[in-house]
């Protein structure tokens, strides 16, 4: 199972290492610096790295390697789901995760990572649980603790860890009750050159904040369930009831959590909400080009040899970055009478010939109130307690990986 | 107020100033000076030197500190020992309190102390607490056990842990249950021979239920355990896969590769006729999918993962072709890897859209990736037959963008294109020709040039082009070199008149000027070829090429199966099996795929496996030969001999004939110089004396083989009397019969070859098949003359044992393929263990007590063998012949206690205790060895060698 982790952040320093076995050497991390100079850039570094007796598995999150280190036979989601479980419960523990963050926690870190493996074998991985037994650092707490001699460590077992429903704790008590539901939806596509769609999918999930007293069972069922054909489940969703009757029914942690993740691919499709009109030439005579962009685009990457961009929006802000040739465009609201549009002129590089690539645009959008899918909510209802709760939910549509050719 | 102030230093000396800290009185600076000591640890800091200060502040009732003193106790009690026995009375103390959290967190910290005296004291709680009320100590001391056992194994079995935690699996919390299955994996997969998870209907039956109320970290280590079951029919596999089948939609996407795994396994019970086959597998498909929303580290393992889904039942993921589509900001690990999988999923159906993609990605940044697309197009023009057309103008499309990197990589692939559709596309070579000169690939120049040789008769100018590289020839690589000279020859064949003067240059410069032998070897023998018979050399040189097909970069079937098996795993992302990269390979069990059952072709019961030949005594011809020729020609047909290059006769053609065809098939994608000499490498058929090519030495060595042949069995180990392996009928007249010989270090294989057809043959050539011990033949097989009706010829084909591994079933198992002028015939002979024992097998006495008991009791095998009259010298003597040396010998009570020892060719020890009654004709022998596998074959050995 997981011998070792290894934080290291984006200028190779070893900050942080946790052993659940005995102690490995550091030097292992050699074979990942290795790997981490061939690859061009971070993201590129593959997460699977042999060595002669180990191998190294890694996520980059927030800018930090979390490098662990197994020595047998061990499936490598497992281990790669767990790291991206530490990264998400580190975040959920203070805010944010960053080498700052985490030498600032050094010792709820260690404490906590201490508490999520045993010889390797996973613990206790639910947050819920987790902040019973290690309670995360707030100012009050720190200072009640100084004055009072008091810790931040549980000292009793936290009772939902063995009940059958493990994700949630007793005794929950609020004056207000309530349920939100958040359903959100991305859009991954790619358009080509002519305005097409290639291929699009959406990827759904539906997040959940809810604050109930007691043990409270819902059940949500939605107007249309047949476009969930393909779902992954919170662990509290009884998935034989799904199976027959189409309705979420469930215990629920308590606060928040993902509820359900769903995947709409193309077929189902409903038209995509946005649409991009480009026009980038480069010349092969002179050292100028023109581009020009209509609508709500973000991103562009231009090619290496593009020195600058003379461009003038019709609304919002853009940035040209001649680094890493990277151009944003922040839009702001769209107005439908009058579409925005980037338009000027691309200076190149003297002497070079004209750029052998097409750059990509990047969009980034949010419409709210819309699930692109169609998917809607019919009702909420709960069972096992007496109270009327405050019910509510928000639909939304982003672009995920949206990516228009030109 | 934050815990980077722990950090900080005084100039006094940190140490000094942590110890005066630790020593405080009061609580809540102890508590503040562990957490220095903690947070100096963390970063890699040397602070053992306060182990006596911190262990102090272990007696405690706040929780925080005790949580941080043991902390630092389990990475510094090593270093450590005497002061962390200090600590056992704290530990032992804890495990009796009334909080459970306090009994699970000091159990299992101590297992966390990997210190031997520690573990004596850990006993006696562990046992306590596996049998404790609370469900959460349960759970935390199975875990202990495998810590445990990780230090001390002998401990654990002594103490029955390993029973308990058995019988943990029937508890009744799904976490203890999870954690013990998990717990038993770890230690079996040390322990690959004890038979510690013995699955059966009742506890599979448990297991699914605990699968789905345990944690999701627990699903996983149940489900990766069910996979191992092998469930008695296709009905009861259906029922695993029915309760299996929920997992897929869980969020955790290790769960659902496990259960992916565990379905592709039992699906291979289940008859495709079923409705509920139809049913799983589009079921299968959207999880994989979804897999690939996650994160680029679990897509990259996700994709490795389908690459093998998709080689094994393409039907899965037939029409999710656009998933796989590249994002440009995919992590280059990820697009690599959507693009093979692309290939294998293109089909007429979707070639047009595949292909309008791979040239949307040939434009791409990544020239890496640019490369791949290019050639992903090639190998798609290979693929799908229809549409290589359109392939081949996207290429030239490409051709036109002049961007260098996609130049060259499509004039490799064109060339693979060329050797697929010969006489199609032939008009575009104009176009390559213009690209010429901004080559400076070895590959794409050697692929030009290939084409140039190749079709030197459509090109007016082939000349001057081939002299325009002759130019630098001495700084070209070597892959250019060879390709350049096979092209010029060809070329001269093809327009004798012009290139006469271009064709000495070439050879001159080949044989003369290179120091590279191989460059010299081939210079010479197309010089040789020329200069004899240059109508023969016209038929090798410009013989018709064996198409070559898009199977080449498929998963060999067998590999694949297995591969299969282990989804999820390390394994499956380096697509290799376990044995061929973890550690030492030891606990590796070669894993199977279940047997298809309920469909009409096979009835047998699930444990005969369904890879290895029928698992017969006498040697039998191989019913089926799809598979084993499959098998065969994937082989690495490397040249079969060790020494120099054999004499040239004409038996020698047919081995090298062999070669080509392995070359030509292995070629695909790969490089021309291998490609241009698949018809070209064959040296002269001449039946002259074998005075060629420089190797006056062939002969001489043939004709010692000829004497160590007549000498049989002089001394040396027992060698049966030959068999038939290969009866006439099933060869086309050719009866082969044979045994296993060995003789002063060397192994043999001595055949007799019978002729019962009416027509001579010769062109003889043997190859072995992969096999458990690496045996190939050292040389190739000497058949002097040819062969005529009625006639037969004894040979002694030397062995070695340095051919590649493949664990057979059974162990011995032998396939071999002998061609000969009228066709290749296989078959497959068992061949006896006591061959590959060697000389040097005798034990040390000391060693071999020390041995004897370092090999755990499990290891131990018992046969009897009766009927054998021997007294204890004579066996001794008779076994000692055959290089089992007998070490000791004891007499208790009336008993001849033999001890001996015995060394395999790889390496493997094996020591036996032989038991003799006088009074009584059996034997019983006890085999002790690393590899308890082989103990039965030595058994057989033993016998054989007894009794004769």
């Amino acid at each position: 199972m997981i011998h070792s982790l290894f934080l290291i952040n984006a200028s190779g320093d070893i900050f942080l290492e946790k052993h659940w076995k005995s102690v490995v050497s550091r030097s292992v991390c050699d074979y990942f610096f290795e790997a981490q100079e061939r690859a061009s850039e971070a993201e590129n570094v593959p997460p699977v790295i042999p060595t002669p007796h180990h191998y190294l598995l890694s996520v980059y999150r927030h800018k930090i390697f979390f490098v662990a280190v197994i020595q047998s036979e061990v499936p490598p989601l497992f281990v790669i789901e767990f790291l991206h479980r530490v990264v998400d419960t580190f975040q959920d523990y203070f805010g944010v995760c960053s080498e700052v963050i985490i030498k600032d926690n050094v010792v709820v870190v260690y404490e906590v990572l201490e508490e999520m493996l045993d010889n390797g074998f996973p613990l206790a991985t639910e947050s819920n649980i987790l902040k019973e037994l290690i309670k995360p650092p707030t100012i009050l707490r720190t200072v009640v603790n100084t004055i009072t001699g008091s810790t931040n460590v549980g000292d009793q077992l936290p009772t939902g860890q063995l009940s059958v429903v493990p994700w949630r704790r007793t005794g929950v008590k609020y004056t207000n009750n309530e349920a939100y539901f958040d359903v959100i939806e991305e859009i991954d596509a790619i358009i080509d050159k002519s305005g097409s769609t290639i291929t699009a999918e959406i990827q759904g999930v539906i997040d959940a904040c809810v604050k109930l007293t007691g043990m409270p069972d819902l059940t949500l069922s939605f107007m249309n369930p047949r476009l969930l054909d393909d779902v992954s489940f919170h662990p509290c969703v009884r998935f034989k009831r799904w199976e027959s009757e189409r309705i979420l029914s469930f215990i629920p942690p308590d606060g928040n959590f993902r509820l359900l993740s769903y995947h709409v691919s193309a077929q189902n499709l409903v038209a995509i909400p946005v649409y991009v009109k480009h026009n980038i030439s480069f010349r092969d005579s002179s050292s100028l080009g023109r581009f020009e962009i209509t609508v709500g685009p973000k991103q562009t990457m231009m090619p290496k040899s593009v020195l600058n961009m003379t461009l003038t929006p019709s609304q919002g802000t853009h940035v040209f970055d001649p680094v890493t040739k990277l151009l944003s465009w922040d839009v702001g609201k769209i107005n439908p009478q009058k579409l925005p549009s980037l338009k000027g002129s691309v200076s190149l590089q003297a002497g070079t010939s004209k750029p052998d690539e097409n750059p990509t645009i990047n969009l980034q959008f949010k419409i709210q109130q819309l699930a692109i899918s169609g998917l809607k909510v019919n009702r909420l209802d709960m069972y096992g307690e007496k109270y009327k709760p405050f019910k509510g939910i928000k639909y939304m549509t982003k672009a995920g990986k949206f990516q228009v050719r030109t | 107020m934050t815990d980077s102030k722990y950090f900080t230093t005084t100039k006094k000396g940190e140490i000094f100033e942590l110890k005066a800290e630790l020593n405080s009185d009061k609580k809540e600076k102890k508590k503040e000076a562990v957490k220095k000591v903690i947070a100096s640890m963390t970063v890699g800091k040397d602070v053992s030197a306060l182990f006596p200060d911190v262990v102090n502040c272990m007696q405690t009732d706040n929780l925080e500190l005790k949580k941080l003193v043991y902390l630092y106790l389990m990475n510094y009690a090593k270093s450590q020992p005497d002061m962390a026995i200090m600590a056992v009375n704290t530990f032992v103390k804890d495990c009796e309190d009334p909080n459970p959290l306090i009994r699970a967190l000091a159990v299992r910290t101590m297992g966390c102390i990997r210190v031997d005296k520690i573990t004596e004291y850990l006993c006696e709680p562990l046992r306590k607490c596996l049998k404790d009320e609370d469900p959460y100590v349960r759970k935390t001391a199975a875990v202990c056990v495998a810590k445990l056992h990780d230090i001390n194994a002998q401990l654990v079995e002594d103490q029955g842990f390993l029973d308990t935690l058995k019988d943990l699996i029937s508890d009744s919390n799904p976490m203890v249950v999870a954690n013990a299955v998990a717990a038993l994996s770890e230690i079996a997969e040390s322990h690959p021979s004890s038979n510690l998870l013995d699955l059966n209907p009742q506890s599979i039956n448990k297991l699914l239920t605990a699968l789905n109320e345990c944690t999701e970290w627990g699903q996983i280590f149940i489900l990766d355990c069910l996979a191992n079951y092998m469930p008695k029919d296709d009905r009861e596999a259906q029922s695993i896969c029915e309760r299996v089948t929920p997992r897929l939609s869980h969020a955790n996407s290790a769960v659902v590769l496990s259960a992916v795994k565990v379905l592709m396994k039992f699906m291979e019970m289940l008859s495709k006729d079923l409705d509920y086959y139809g049913t799983l597998l589009k079921k299968l498909a959207p999880p994989l999918v979804t897999l690939l929303s996650a994160e680029p580290e679990l897509q990259y393992v996700a994709l490795r993962n389908i690459n093998l889904i998709v080689q094994k039942r393409p039907e899965i993921l037939k029409h999710e072709m656009k998933v796989f589509f590249v994002k440009y900001n995919d992590p280059i690990y990820v697009k690599l890897e959507k693009l093979d999988i692309m290939i294998r999923l293109a089909s007429q159906a979707n070639i047009a859209q595949v292909l309008a993609e791979l040239k949307e990605y040939a434009t791409e940044v990544d020239v890496d990736f640019v490369r791949k697309a290019v050639r992903a197009i090639g190998r798609c023009a290979i693929k799908v037959e229809q549409s290589a057309e359109r392939c081949v103008s996207t290429l030239l499309d490409l051709i036109q963008t002049k961007v260098n990197y996609v130049v060259q990589e499509a004039i490799v692939v064109i060339k693979d294109i060329f050797r697929k559709y010969p006489n199609k596309y032939e008009s575009v070579i104009a176009t390559l020709c213009e690209n010429l000169d901004s080559l400076d690939e070895p590959e794409a120049r050697a692929a030009m040039i290939w084409i140039v040789g190749e079709y030197a008769e459509r090109i007016d100018n082939a000349d001057e082009l081939l002299e325009s590289f002759l130019e630098g020839f001495h700084d070209e690589s070597t892959q250019v070199q060879l390709q350049l000279l096979t092209a010029i020859v060809k070329l001269f064949l093809k327009k004798p008149t012009e290139t006469q003067e271009l064709v000495q240059q070439v050879l001159s410069l080949a044989t003369q000027d290179s120091d590279n032998p191989d460059l010299r070897d081939r210079g010479y023998i197309y010089w040789r070829l020329l200069s004899t018979d240059p109508v023969a050399a016209k038929e090798v040189v410009l013989a018709e090429k064996p198409l070559i097909s898009e199977e080449t970069d498929l998963i060999e079937p067998t590999l694949l199966d297995e591969l299969i098996c282990y989804i999820g795993t390390l394994a499956s992302v380096y697509h290799k099996p376990p044995s061929a990269f973890v550690e030492g390979s030891r606990g590796v069990v070669h894993k199977s795929l279940p047997p298809r059952t309920g469909s009409s072709e096979s009835a047998e019961s699930p444990d005969t496996a369904p890879s290895g030949g029928p698992a017969a005594d006498q040697p039998s011809v191989i019913p089926t030969q799809g598979d084993l020729l499959g098998d065969l020609l994937n082989l690495d047909l490397g040249p079969p001999v060790s020494g120099p290059p054999m004499a040239t006769s004409a038996v020698q053609m047919g081995a090298v004939d062999l070669l080509g065809d392995s070359l030509l098939r292995s070629d695909v994608g790969g490089s021309p110089a291998m490609g241009g000499s698949g018809g070209s490498f064959t040296p002269a058929p001449s039946t002259t004396a074998p005075t060629n090519v420089g190797a006056p030495l062939g002969s001489g060595l043939g004709d010692l083989f000829d004497l160590t042949g007549g000498v049989g069995t002089l001394s040396g180990s027992y060698v049966a009397p030959k068999t038939v392996w290969l009866p006439a009928m099933k060869a086309k007249g050719l009866e082969i019969s044979g045994t296993f010989s060995r003789q002063v270090g060397s192994i043999s294989m001595d055949l007799v070859l019978t002729n019962k057809a009416l027509q001579v043959m010769s062109d003889f050539a043997i190859q072995f098949n992969r096999n458990s011990f690496g045996l190939a033949p050292a040389a190739p097989l000497q058949v002097h003359a040819p062969l005529a009706p009625n006639q037969s010829v004894e040979i002694t084909l030397p062995l070695n044992t340095v051919g590649s591994v493949m664990k057979m079933e059974p162990l011995n198992n032998l396939q071999v393929a002998v061609k000969n002028n009228i066709d290749v015939f296989y078959f497959s002979t068992l061949y006896p263990l006591h061959i590959l024992f060697v000389e040097d097998g005798k034990m040390e006495r000391q060693m071999f007590l020390a041995t004897w008991k370092d090999i755990p009791n499990e290891n131990e095998t018992q046969f009897q063998i009766k009927d054998c009259s021997l007294n204890a010298d004579a066996v001794s003597s008779k076994l000692q012949g055959s290089n089992i040396f007998t070490i000791a010998k004891r007499n208790v009570e009336g008993q001849d206690m033999l001890y001996q020892s015995l060394k395999l060719t790889n390496g493997i020890w094996v020591l036996a205790e032989l038991r003799i009654q006088p009074s009584n004709p059996s034997f019983t022998l006890s085999l002790k060895c690393r590899a308890p596998e082989v103990s039965q074959y030595i058994y057989q050995a033993y016998e054989t060698i007894l009794k004769n």
